[in-house]
């Protein structure tokens, strides 16, 4: 496997101009002559879908939702960053790729981020032209607050609903080409794997999730939007369909996996209260512009937080960062909260938490502007906890959020699969090891509706695809797999719920694989998962036919996904024995506590090659340089 | 506490002969935790009928913070249970007491069949939202963002409205499934903005025209789709949208020819 980058050289302000120009173009009456087929319809899905038919390309949309409007990216709350400097607070294109390229501790790849700081300005104007209602001043302009790892306003949020608007957004955009006719779209439909014919993605094996059928459908390339794989953890904030299934099968069809280790672990979620949990919910990140975060200075002080007076609380973040304060990236501010429960510092029940504290705010701009910028999501702590954070501080834990790692893509967004793309989540490319708040939303639409158009437009141009259909042995063969697979599935009628064996993994995972990672445990991990994947084959139960609704036999078939995953994800975090980003090796740190990279040895994507069944996959790299934003240790300080 | 579960079982899609006949069934929901979510409840008790070889019970769901409008549940006659202004997966079972029995049914309405147990096929709503729920923009081309200026108060207003999550309460409330807070709401959000103009009154048609063919009722200002909205949407969208509607009526020949 060779891995090209395919970046364009010479000065990268000019990259994505000049590539743009030197793509191959379709006529618009030949584009028709295109079929393709996006998977998944968050933020990059449905932007895709819906500016891929405006082309004049067919499209085939496709979602295990019952409604394409309610892919996870819905869930995220707090904004979008783009680089317009409305604030005339010294933003550029340049400033954006640069707090993006150091927030994810120099590992992605320069010419992506560049674009995406780009592209981040079109971002907005498209949106807005949809009429996603932003938060606006009085005089009529788009407003703009802060978010982590930057020092400056350059987050565009609708309350706390900006996923959610974004997405309705990209949804009308997506209904509008269905109702024309130019979209299909096949809800409750879960892909189960990828059809490869003479090295090109010509296709996808699909299950219709209230029938049961499984079917085939072949296009000119196929697009996965299908997000990240957070849910490995079992307790994250993803929703709980969220999945892994589309790009594991992907990569086992040759679609080459990066970074599985760079997995990002959000500070501000409610803590966990007990077995019976089955998510976790975020907290805005927004909320740490106004919120201050504290653990009290004596060990296992039992107190409640208004009874502990102001010289006996520790702002940690505040002590350790005095320039980015609670505004530090969400790495650095998970770890500092951990740091602080495992010294014995924690709060609540189980002393898995820290405070999160509005008081002074409240002081100093009144309750009702607390209430406007957060409204829904203090609301929304007090149904999940009882407990009114108004007037006692919230509680708060680090939570699986948000994966960095994904298949490995080129400039264009196309995996080791030729004409097959990966865009938003689901693909490594832009936040290295670690994701700024507020970029996540920014990636998803920008591949959508900027990157995408332009280079799938090249592969049709410079390919020659034979004309095919469900008929090629191919599809024949890969839907049999896919049927001996839920027959396998539904053949299970062990003693343990699926569920039970997911939430072990997830502990596993998380508990060795998660905030603070070494090699000892690492290791420990490996050696449990076949065990787990074992137990899973032998002993689930998974009841209920192959031929309706069956949400046991779609559990299972995700979970399976995930034991097979999650070795691939700790076999990575292995591998790289620096701390960067997200990824902390306890062995590699400064004096301090902080993550050190070690750029001698590990400047570079950890690229896996899929080797078959019970091989271990062969490592490939792609060795990053920064001609701009030049690699120094990140200091919040 | 221990709780009894009334619960709406249906194996198969209405319209499917033999399998459609659904029933209400009786479980045990002991030992459940004040801190649970209701669909952690749920979860708990299909565990026990999943290792007793017995199908769960099917139910959707997906976000479980509130936002996706997956999950549809009507619990003890209310749509989403007793809570204002939340989702059933935001409600907490310290909202029950030890010894209650809850009764848990899918949505009812014509436009929303059952597909199995308490889950419906809500597609009617996406027909809506494909007949004219969107600004007729493609991609690049547009102005820079600031060009377009919406007061404050608008973008307010706009904002009340698209706050919609299109989970299918105010339907199932609803003594005539009327589908108008929902249609409301998408027109609303447009119709407050700049941007929502030039389509205004034809968008206002299409869905209408939409919501009728789809089998959605007509409203008779009850007011049990905003009592029960997990987002709070207010009717006063449905009177946005019944003037739109009348304005959009009486000018449509003059729409035509201008």
């Amino acid at each position: 496997m060779k891995l090209e980058s395919k970046c364009p050289t010479g000065p990268i302000e000019t990259r994505w101009d000049r590539y743009r120009f030197e793509t191959k173009l379709i006529n618009p009456a030949n584009k028709r002559k295109y079929t393709i087929l996006v998977v998944g319809t968050g933020l990059a899905g449905a932007s895709a879908a819906a500016s891929l038919a405006e082309l004049g390309y067919c499209v085939k949309a496709f979602c295990y939702q019952d409604s394409p409007r309610r892919a996870h990216s819905i869930s995220a709350q707090g904004g979008i960053n783009s680089a317009k400097n409305y604030r005339n607070d010294g933003d550029s294109v340049y400033r954006l790729f640069h707090d993006t390229v150091k927030g994810g501790d120099y590992r992605a790849r320069e010419s992506n981020v560049y674009r995406l700081a780009q592209v981040s300005l079109n971002v907005i104007d498209q949106c807005v032209a949809q009429g996603v209602p932003f938060a606006r001043d009085y005089g009529g302009l788009l407003d703009t607050r802060s978010f982590g790892g930057a020092q400056l306003q350059r987050t565009f949020y609708a309350r706390g609903q900006t996923g959610q608007q974004l997405l309705l957004g990209a949804y009308a955009a997506l209904v509008r080409q269905i109702g024309l006719g130019t979209v299909e779209m096949f809800p409750r439909t879960e892909m189960l794997d990828v059809v490869v014919v003479d090295g090109r993605a010509r296709g996808i094996v699909t299950r219709d999730m209230v029938t049961g059928a499984i079917e085939s459908h072949h296009g000119d390339a196929v697009c996965l939007a299908t997000g990240g794989y957070a849910n490995v953890f079992f307790l994250s904030t993803n929703a709980k369909g969220c999945n892994t299934t589309a790009i594991w099968r992907a990569y086992k069809k040759g679609a080459a996996f990066a970074n599985p280790c760079f997995t990002q672990i959000h500070p501000t979620c409610i803590p966990v209260t007990g077995d019976h949990q089955s998510k976790l919910t975020l907290m805005s990140e927004s909320l740490r512009n106004d919120g201050r975060i504290w653990v009290p200075k004596n060990k296992g002080d039992k107190r409640s937080a208004g009874q502990i007076p102001e010289n006996e609380r520790d702002y940690f973040l505040e002590r350790r960062y005095p320039a980015f304060g609670n505004l530090v990236p969400r790495d650095v501010a998970s770890r500092a909260a951990k740091e602080r429960c495992d010294a014995g510092h924690g709060v609540g029940p189980t002393g898995l938490g820290v405070f999160l504290d509005f008081t002074e705010s409240i002081g100093r701009l009144g309750k009702h502007v607390i209430e406007e910028r957060y409204g829904n999501l203090f609301q929304m702590y007090e149904k999940i906890t009882g407990e009114n954070p108004y007037e006692s501080p919230m509680r708060i834990f680090p939570a699986a959020h948000y994966t960095m790692g994904g298949l490995w893509v080129d400039y264009n967004l196309m995996s080791t699969i030729p004409g097959l793309y990966v865009l938003g989540e689901a693909n490594f490319s832009d936040h290295g090891a670690n994701r700024l708040g507020a970029s996540a939303l920014m990636q998803g639409l920008a591949d959508g509706y900027f990157v995408i158009p332009y280079t799938i437009g090249d592969y049709f141009g410079n390919t020659k695809l034979d004309k095919l259909d469900t008929s090629h042995p191919e599809f024949t063969k890969v839907k049999q797999e896919v049927n001996d697979r839920t027959k396998r599935l539904l053949a299970l009628r062990g003693k343990r719920t699926v569920d039970s064996l997911h939430r072990e993994l997830g502990l596993l995972c998380w508990e060795k694989c998660g905030m603070g990672r070494n090699e000892k445990q690492l290791k420990e991990a490996l050696a449990a998962i076949p065990g787990i994947r074992a137990e899973f084959w032998k002993n689930a139960m998974v009841p209920g036919s192959g031929n309706d609704l069956n949400q046991a036999l779609e559990r299972a078939g995700r979970v399976a996904d995930f034991l097979e995953f999650a070795e691939l994800m700790v076999a990575d975090a292995l591998e790289r024995r620096e701390s960067c980003g997200g990824h902390f090796r306890e062995e590699s740190q400064t004096e301090e506590g902080e993550a050190k990279r070690d750029d001698e040895n590990y400047s570079h994507a950890a690229v896996w090659e899929y080797q078959g069944e019970g091989k271990a996959p062969l490592l490939h790299k792609e060795q990053f340089t920064f001609e701009y934003a030049k690699p120094s240790q990140r200091s919040y300080k | 506490m221990n709780l009894t579960l009334k619960v709406w079982r249906q194996k198969g899609p209405q319209g499917t002969g033999p399998k459609d006949k659904g029933r209400m069934v009786t479980y045990d929901a002991p030992g459940i935790s004040p801190d649970m979510s209701f669909l952690e409840m749920l979860d708990i008790v299909n565990a026990k009928l999943e290792l007793a070889g017995e199908e769960p019970i099917a139910f959707d769901h997906d976000c479980r913070e509130g936002i996706c409008g997956t999950c549809s549940l009507m619990i003890n006659g209310i749509a989403h249970g007793p809570d204002a202004g939340t989702t059933a997966c935001q409600l907490h079972m310290r909202r029950f007491s030890d010894g209650d029995t809850i009764y848990i049914e899918p949505w009812r309405a014509r436009a929303f069949p059952v597909l199995k147990d308490l889950i419906i096929d809500r597609s009617a709503f996406d027909r809506i939202m494909q007949a004219g729920g969107f600004i007729s923009v493609n991609t690049g081309g547009t102005p820079d963002a600031n060009c377009l200026p919406v007061s404050k108060e608008k973008a307010e207003l706009s904002m009340d409205a698209a706050a919609c999550i299109g989970c299918g309460a105010c339907v199932a409330s609803c003594k005539n499934a009327s589908a108008m807070l929902f249609v409301s709401a998408k027109v609303a959000q447009f119709a407050y903005l700049p941007q929502g103009q030039p389509e205004r009154y034809d968008r206002v048609q299409k869905m209408i025209a939409t919501m009728d063919h789809e089998g959605f009722g007509n409203c008779t200002n009850q007011g049990e789709c905003e009592a029960v909205c997990p987002k709070e949407i207010k009717m006063t969208n449905i009177a946005l949208m019944n003037r739109d509607f009348l304005v959009a009526v009486a000018t449509a020949g003059a729409r035509q020819v201008s």
